[in-house]
Parts: C-alpha cells; structure tokens; sequence
C-alpha cells in the first residue's frame, strides 16, 4: 500500500466534512450472484463522530484542487492548504476494504473542480463504474453532480450510483452571486434536471422492460447553508418545500455556517454554527414531509422566521388555538399528528389502540406521548383539563420554556467539604 | 408455589404452554433448569415436544398476525428475568379473545411486550451497525460482540446476504457461541477451548492480515479527519454509540 495514502485520506476527508448528507436509505440493491454488499431497506449508522454525527458512508473529495472560488467553501482556489488527489485505485481499494470490516455503508464521492466539470466528474464516474462492474460491489454509492457536468456524464452517473445530489448552497441566488461570483442557479438547477429526467424517463423504461438498469433508485439530495446569508427562514422553507415538489428530490439537506474563511468579509463572523435554528429548520422539513403541515403554516410573511425557544409545531399550535383541544379517542389521524407532544409513531400507536376501549391520559403516557407537551392540547377519557383555551397561549409558552425548577434542595445543615485539586 | 422447569428454548417454551393448559395448572413461574430452586417448590420439568410446541403455534397463528408471532420470538430471544410469564399471558390472551389483540396497546402486556420488542430489534440493529471484522492471515472476518440479548441469530441473514464473498465468524462472548459462515452457509458454532481472541475480540499482530493495522488506522485517521471541531458534541456521540459497545470498536479502543 501507498504510505502517501494516509495524508491523502486525512486530506480529502476533512475537505468533505462539511457535507451533511449521510443518508444510506431508499435504494434496493439486494446482494447479487454472491458478489459483496447489499443496499436493500433503511441505511444503517456505522459509528459516530465526536461531534455526535452519524457516519455511514466513506465521504470524501475525489481531489480538494478547485477552479472555482467560493466564499462558504474551505477548498476554495484562493486558500492555502495542502492540495491532493486519490487515484481511482486507491479510492476503490479504500471502499472495498473498508467495507469488508464493516465499517462503512459506502461511498459517498464529491470534488473540487479541475481542468473543467466533465472532466472531473468523468473520473468521479470512473469510480463508481469500477466498484461495481470490476468488484461486483452492492454497497451504498452517492456521487455529487458537478455543476456543470454534461448529461451523458450525468446520464452515466446515475447508472452506477443509487443517489446523485448537486448543492444549491445559497438559499437565494442573490446570496449565491454575492458569494460565489463563478456559480448561478442555473449551474445548480441544470444537473438536477438532468437527474430528474433520467430518474423520470428510467421510470418509462421499466414499465416497457421490467429489467432495465434503474437509474439513482435512491433519488437526489441537495444541501442548504443557514445562517451564511440575511434569508430569512421564510425564504429556505419555501424552497424546500418547492424542491420537494419535483418528482426525485429525497432529502433538504440544512447545514448551519460554520465561519471557516475568516478573512472573508462578505460572510458574517458566526463563532458558533447556528444550531438551534438548524435543528428547528429540520423539524420544520419533518413537519411538512411527514405530518401534513403546509409550508406557510409554518411561516409565512407575518411569521418569517422560525422561533428558537420552542419547536414549530407548538409554535404552530400557540398561533392557532381555535383548533385545539383535540379528543384523542375521536378525532381523525391528521389532527392527532398536529397535536404537539404527538409524534408519527404515539399517532399510530392511538388510532390502533382507541379500537379497543377508551383511552386516558395514563395510557397516553405509556404510549409515548410527551404529556408535559400535549396536556394543554388534548381531550381523552377523563374530565377536561386545563387547555390552550383557558390557559391563553402566553400562559403555556412561559410554563414551557421556563427553566425546570432543581427537584432536590439543598440541604442546609449538610456539612459541605470543598475539594480542590 | 409451583415452578415450571424448561431448557431455555422456544421450542421447550411453547412446550410450556401446552402442558398449562393441558395440566390445567398456573405455574408462579417458567425458569431455565438450571436456576436454583427453593426449598419446598413444587416443580414440573418440561420434556421440550417438538409437536406440542407446534399445537401451541399453530394455534396462536390462528389469533394473530405472522408479524405478532415473530414478535414473540424476539422478545423472548431478550432473556429478561420472567418474560416467559408477560409471553404466557399474551398467548392467553390471544387465545381467549375473538379479535386479535395485538393492536391493543392499552393492555399493560401488549405495550410491555411492544417495547421489549423495540429494544430487541434495537439491539439486533446495533450488531448491524457495530460489528467490526478483523481481517485474519488466513482470509478470516472475525468480530467478537456482546449483545445485551440474544440477538446473533436474527443478524445471520443480513451478514449472510452482504458479504456474501468473505468467509466470516461472529462471536457472542457473553453466551459463548458464534455465527460461522464458510462462503455457503451459516453454522452456530461453540469451541471446547477459548483462546484469547475469543475472549477479548483482538486477533494478535502475528496472526493478522498484514495490511489489517493499516486499515484500522486509515479508519481511525479518517473519523478525526471527518469531525467538525466547532460543532463538538460528546455527550450526542456516548448517546447513539453507547460506551458499552467501545470494547470491540477499532475505532474507541
């Protein structure tokens, strides 16, 4: 092995973290003819990095060279780190092993630009063809589209990958301009129609032959960074939600500035990520993806940007006190989800479980559902509480992000003996 | 007080139940044989009937659903002290009622179950996520594990279906068995000897694939390489990866 290997991967690897993507699901590509790996049902989390993120796939640049000079980018040309490239082998060779131990889903390939787009995602393609036609591997494959890239390239990329994603980065073009004079929206937005396309017209040809090769059966991602620019939450919400509007569009990925090129003025100085406001932008995306949520419920020109002390769903809840409180043994499924304290899974678990018998607030405990929330929201089988609409809305907000009081006194005649050293 | 005496399999479990309501009895309790009984226990010893097992769970198909049955098993593959009381009751509940009562999750044994159930598959999950192989000088995959349950049997399909192309062995040190798999399909095995591998799940220098430290390395190398110092976070890390898996992870130890 290349000892030059190891500050190759130490390299590469730190000019990728910044991608939070990591997702290994939505793909069915069982073992095939005893070859090595599957990807088939949900992604698995193969260990966790100090900063508590989950790492499931080798992520790493193919070569952290770039033409390009982007201001939220720590591999932008006018930078001065260590520059390098793996070769095809050597990136092939890591994820084969890697994936032998278990360690790793698998690849998750992104890159600076050289010489120009094709050429550099030609050799991002290369990869992905070599795992799986020279090693007959049936890992995870996620392969970033190079801005730019011409469809064949595209074409061909997602015959090997399971997911493509092209970053949208700003979530504005003005920002986008501002940031990254060499990129606009159409360079971003390009690729991905490319991807949708062939995600699309693969979706015609497997009705017509049943075993097409499917193309990126994982679908595509993007990326967002918060905070790096004025937009308001407003703003990202609402391009989410029109991102999630095309047909092959997966995941919104949200990531919060970190302030890595601190000469730059054009970015605000942040000394840490925004991650509340991250985190809330997320429950947010699940709010409109998996509980029904319209996106300018969430916010709108009146409420542009999310709160930070509570979550968007209480938030919602608070603005929207006509709708609560809500009988948990008779309403329908939609309105039980809506309920804050309620999540996918207690929802399902109350409509199964109402069948049987008439629930109360005991039961809902043992479900699940996080009473200290959801008690000011409901109604179930016992006499009416104290509910959003007699307690006001400013009422609940302040018992609800009031620091918890310490349960345990002091005890004042307990003789305290400090330590030192 | 009378006690039930089984061989701790499921077989020998359902075995149980036949004779309960065969025998018309109410056992305070079902125990392995091995447990240590008191003085003045009155007790049954249960000859596992591979038939009477087969009556139970034929009838019990008849009341709930395939996916209830396999729930069943995993909860019982939990080991917990007394399950096989919180399962009896569930199994007499299935029988005696006209609906399936699965979905229940009002009644005490069906949400207790459910949840030992969830923590079941969770375990089984983090042998999916946590296994590391060590690559021997013969070829060998080797990874020694300590699941809290007994779920090394339920992984064997999803490590048998994805290296497909490796000769690998799983080792259960807590219970002392392992998963052999030699490229065709995969045995249960248990060794007379334990040599020191198998104890605390490291294959010595010598006996190791030349390249194997270097690829622990690499992956060591690449998970610092890969954090974002800004956004460190130790309490989320012990949190997904609980320090009790650290034993055998290349990465922590």
């Amino acid at each position: 092995m290349n000892p030059q290997i190891f500050d190759k991967l130490k390299t590469l690897a730190e000019a990728a973290k910044y991608d939070v993507s990591c997702a290994s699901s939505g793909t069915s590509r069982p073992n095939s003819e005893k070859g090595l790996g599957s990807a088939a049902g949900w992604g698995i989390c193969h260990s966790f990095t100090e900063d508590g993120r989950c790492v499931s796939l080798l992520k790493t640049m193919l070569t952290n060279y770039c033409i390009y000079d982007c201001g939220y980018c720590a591999n932008r040309r006018s930078n001065d780190i260590p520059r390098t490239t793996f070769s095809v082998s050597e990136l092939v060779e890591l994820t084969i092993e890697f994936y032998r131990r278990n360690y790793i889903e698998g690849l998750f390939l992104s890159s600076g630009i050289v010489r120009n787009a094709d050429y550099t995602m030609e050799r991002m393609v290369r990869v992905a063809k070599d795992l799986r036609t020279i090693h007959r591997y049936n890992g995870y494959i996620h392969l970033k589209s190079i801005p730019g890239a011409s469809r064949e390239l595209v074409a061909e990329a997602g015959l090997y990958a399971d997911r493509l994603s092209c970053n949208i980065e700003m979530p504005s073009e003005q920002s986008l301009k501002l940031i990254a004079p060499d990129k606009d929206y159409q360079s971003v937005f390009r690729p991905m129609h490319y991807i949708q396309q062939g995600v699309l017209e693969n979706k015609e040809d497997r009705k017509k032959f049943r075993h097409a090769p499917r193309f990126a059966p994982a679908g595509q991602s993007t990326q967002m960074i918060i905070g790096g620019s004025p937009d308001d939450d407003n703003k990202i919400l609402h391009l989410a939600n029109a991102m999630y509007q095309r047909p092959a569009m997966k995941r919104v990925y949200y990531s919060g500035y970190i302030h890595i090129n601190q000469y730059d003025t054009r970015l605000p100085a942040l000394i840490t990520p925004p991650l509340v406001r991250e985190n809330r932008l997320y429950q947010s995306d699940w709010l409109m993806r998996f509980y029904g949520f319209k996106v300018d419920e969430i916010v709108n020109e009146k409420h542009p940007n999310l709160e930070l002390e509570i979550d968007p769903k209480l938030s919602w809840a608070l603005r929207n006190p006509q709708f609560f409180p809500v009988d948990v043994n008779t309403a329908d499924y939609e309105m039980i989800l809506r309920i804050p304290g309620v999540g996918v899974k207690s929802a399902q678990l109350i409509i199964a479980s109402r069948k049987f018998g008439r629930l109360t607030s005991e039961n809902l405990k043992k479900i699940g559902v996080v009473m200290k929330r959801a008690r000011y929201f409901i109604t179930c089988n016992e006499l009416p509480t104290f509910t959003v609409n007699e307690a006001k809305p400013e009422y609940i907000r302040r018992a609800l992000t009031e620091p918890t009081k310490k349960k345990r006194k002091t005890n004042e005649r307990q003789m305290k003996i400090p330590f030192e050293g | 007080m009378l006690y039930y005496l089984y061989d701790n399999t499921f077989e020998g479990f359902l075995t149980a139940v036949f004779d309960i309501y065969f025998r018309k009895e109410n056992p305070e309790r079902i125990v392995n044989q091995t447990t240590d009984i008191l003085l003045f226990t009155e007790t049954h010893t249960i000859i596992t009937d591979e038939e009477k097992a087969s009556r139970v769970f034929l009838g019990l198909k008849k009341k709930i659903s395939r996916s209830a049955l396999n729930m069943l098993y995993l909860c019982f593959l939990s080991e917990l002290p007394d399950i096989e009381l919180i399962l009896l009751r569930y199994i007499q509940k299935s029988l005696a009622s006209d609906i399936s009562i699965e979905t229940n999750f009002a009644d005490d044994d069906v949400l207790e179950l459910s949840k030992i159930h969830k923590k079941v598959s969770r375990e089984a999950e983090r042998m999916r996520m946590f296994v590391r192989f060590q690559k021997t000088a013969d070829g060998l995959f080797f990874a020694a594990m300590e699941p809290l349950y007994n779920v090394l049997p339920i992984c064997a399909d999803f490590f048998q279906d994805r290296y497909a192309d490796q000769a690998w062995l799983i080792y259960d040190t807590r219970r002392q068995f392992g998963l052999y798999y030699d490229l065709k399909t995969v045995e249960i095995v248990r060794f007379e000897q334990t040599p020191d591998f198998l104890r605390n799940g490291k294959i010595k220098q010598e006996q190791q694939d030349e390249s194997e430290t270097a690829f622990q390395d690499l992956w060591k190398d690449y998970l610092s390489s890969i954090t974002i110092r800004e956004r460190k976070n130790l309490k989320l890390q012990r949190q997904f990866m609980p320090k009790r898996f650290w034993k055998y992870l290349v990465e922590k130890s």
